[in-house]
């Protein structure tokens, strides 16, 4: 079985902070990680790889820049056995449709039997491309997986809802999409790390890779059907009424007096 | 020419959602914007019944598919429904809600029908296209506003050559219309032909929750703890505050992944977004994901001991004390005004 696992490089959302006085991201020094539900997604991808024991492999695709690199470099590391980076200037400013065109595309030109995929990215959190993806190479998807198995040809999923979940049948090939719930991430090994840099290897797959398997009209910033008209700060709510310094029963008696005031209690 | 605003109507068990009904709302104000019609999308099995009630809280016209296929959500029977009526009706948009079935069944259709999707959009609105040459003459277009890079940012996205605009909306956000019985309107029935790789997938199982999950988003007060009560029992203290008030208990991420409380509990950028009367942050720091879930609370009430959490900047009332001290008297005064107040009514 040759399991691909779509993953994207993101910064990490929770470092970022607001530059007090214009009002912007910072950025800079804000570390870059494999997203949290693609790591799962991986680690889901390594144990299936492991149970089934029969010579499956474990391919990781992601589409980004070249520093990106470092990501593929980490599941490799956790012991995927080779990794593609799609990349080319003339995939950049793609919204989700023209992102999951190209991702499609390389996942196609690779060959695949089951596609794992994150259910959002962190930076993005639309959750769409992985849907998206399913739907350009005309597979079954199944999202908000908790569980996979395998048995025989049949790919049998625990798909969680807000109030049930669904064990579900489904054909190979498909694809699906990880919560971070679906698996604890293993540690790189330093073995592991050595094999990422000596051993293994990241092949790049540029437009001109690539352009045979999708219409380049449907990429890039301008093969997208939605852009960004503006981005802004959030609105403040305005810091209210703030106590540092009463004892305890002043604190009550100052909150029960406000919610009287405006009528809650 | 695309015209309407359609809205994905979310069952489940012939029950539907509430979010259904906050979006007709939403797409009444949209549709008077536009001088178009609001138009509900109901998919299941045995739902015709239902469709009345879309009618009933704002929509002009109900397209129904019902067919056994869809009596439980799956991907590519609804993709197909939904799709059929795309390429039938051509809308100008068409919402979903934010659900774990809406951030399912729309990108999957947006990649079918090739058009644009944003997802989890906070705030929805129509507006001249910005490129427009002649403004008085622009098109008018759907302007989509969601919380981008991990809540710490907003943006606006259009989508402004590809029809029907779409868009997920979370739950929660929309205010739906009053109901009225004598509201009129049409109810349509659309036949889908349903091709054999619509059943590739199939149920094996349905696992519905034991007991009744709360929904904290219809509670007027919620009592919310953080990673300050200190552990599962922390939540005990909680839930009595909260009885006082007739409201709930919810959480931040960050108990909810400890296990102290389940995740149906959880407000945030990727929990619940609510809008209570009153939230009592209770030991919340105040993380961007956090106040993503609930900055649109009408008061908030903040107690925590570290004078420097950012909960503070969003309080209407910061508190900096030890809530395990702070909260049962805050219980205890709450009864006894309730108490003066059911007295008096005597």
């Amino acid at each position: 079985m040759k399991i691909v696992v779509c993953v994207k490089q993101v910064p990490d959302t929770t470092e970022v902070k607001l530059d007090p006085k214009t009002n912007t991201l910072i950025r800079d020094g804000v570390p870059s990680i494999i997203n949290p539900d693609d790591k799962a997604g991986i680690e889901a991808a390594l144990e299936l790889k492991e149970r089934l024991n029969d010579g499956s492999t474990v391919t990781i695709v992601s589409m980004g820049p070249p520093q990106a690199d470092v990501a593929l470099r980490e599941a490799l590391a956790m012991g995927a056995d080779e990794a593609y980076l799609l990349s080319d200037r003339k995939f950049g400013g793609s919204d989700t449709y023209a992102t999951s065109t190209i991702v499609a595309a390389g996942v196609a030109k690779i060959g695949y039997d089951i596609v794992i995929t994150g259910r959002q990215a962190i930076d993005g959190d639309t959750a769409q491309v992985g849907p998206q993806i399913a739907e350009h190479l005309g597979i079954p998807q199944v999202s908000y997986a908790e569980d996979i198995q395998i048995e025989g040809k049949t790919v049998v999923v625990k798909r969680k809802y807000e109030d049930r979940e669904h064990v579900l049948e489904l054909p190979i090939p498909c694809l699906i999409t990880a919560l971070a719930e679906l698996a604890s991430p293993r540690y790189m090994s330093v073995r592991g790390v050595m094999d990422a840099y000596r051993v293994k290897q990241v092949k790049i797959l540029t437009f001109e890779d690539l352009k045979d398997m999708f219409n380049p009209d449907y990429i890039g910033l301008q093969g997208s059907p939605t852009n960004v008209f503006k981005s802004f700060p959030k609105q403040a709510k305005g810091k209210g009424e703030y106590y540092p310094d009463l004892s305890a029963d002043e604190a009550v008696n100052t909150i029960v007096a406000k919610l009287e005031e405006k009528h809650i209690i | 020419m695309s015209k309407d605003v359609f809205v994905f109507v979310e069952q489940r068990d012939g029950v539907i959602s509430k979010v259904g009904i906050e979006l007709i709302g939403e797409a009444t104000r949209l549709a008077a914007k536009l001088n178009e019609k609001v138009v509900a999308v109901l998919l299941g099995s045995d739902i015709k019944s239902k469709a009345n009630m879309c009618i009933e809280y704002g929509a002009d016209k109900v397209v129904v598919v019902d067919a056994p296929q869809l009596a439980e959500y799956l991907t590519d029977p609804y993709a197909r429904a939904i799709e059929t009526v795309i390429k039938k009706y051509d809308p100008e948009i068409f919402i979903y809600g934010a659900t774990s079935i809406g951030r399912d069944l729309a990108p999957r259709v947006s990649a079918r029908v090739h058009t644009g999707l944003t997802a989890d959009c906070t705030g929805l609105d129509i507006q001249p296209d910005p490129k427009a040459a002649d403004p008085a003459a622009a098109q008018l277009l759907l302007y989509m506003t969601r919380p981008a890079f991990g809540g710490n940012i907003m943006a606006t996205i259009i989508c402004r050559d590809y029809r029907p605009q779409m868009a997920t909306v979370r739950p929660g956000v929309m205010q739906a219309l009053e109901k009225d019985a004598s509201r009129k309107g049409a109810i349509e029935e659309v036949k889908v032909e349903f091709k054999p790789e619509d059943a590739r997938v199939k149920i094996r199982q349905v696992l519905k929750e034991e007991k009744k999950t709360v929904d904290i988003t219809e509670a007027k007060v919620l009592v919310s703890g953080g990673r300050g009560i200190g552990g599962p029992k922390g939540f005990d203290m909680l839930k009595d505050c909260a009885a006082v008030f007739g409201g709930e208990i919810s959480s931040s991420r960050a108990c909810v992944d400890a296990g102290w409380i389940e995740k149906s509990r959880q407000v945030g950028q990727t929990g619940k977004t609510v809008r209570p009367d009153l939230y009592l942050a209770c030991g919340i720091s105040g993380a961007i994901q956090h106040l993503a879930g609930m900055e649109q609370s009408n008061f908030i009430v903040a107690i925590n001991k570290n004078d420097t959490a950012p909960i503070f900047d969003v309080a209407d009332v910061g508190i900096v004390g030890d809530l395990k001290v702070i909260v049962p008297k805050l219980t205890e005064a709450i009864k006894k005004v309730k108490a003066a107040k059911e007295a008096k009514e005597d």
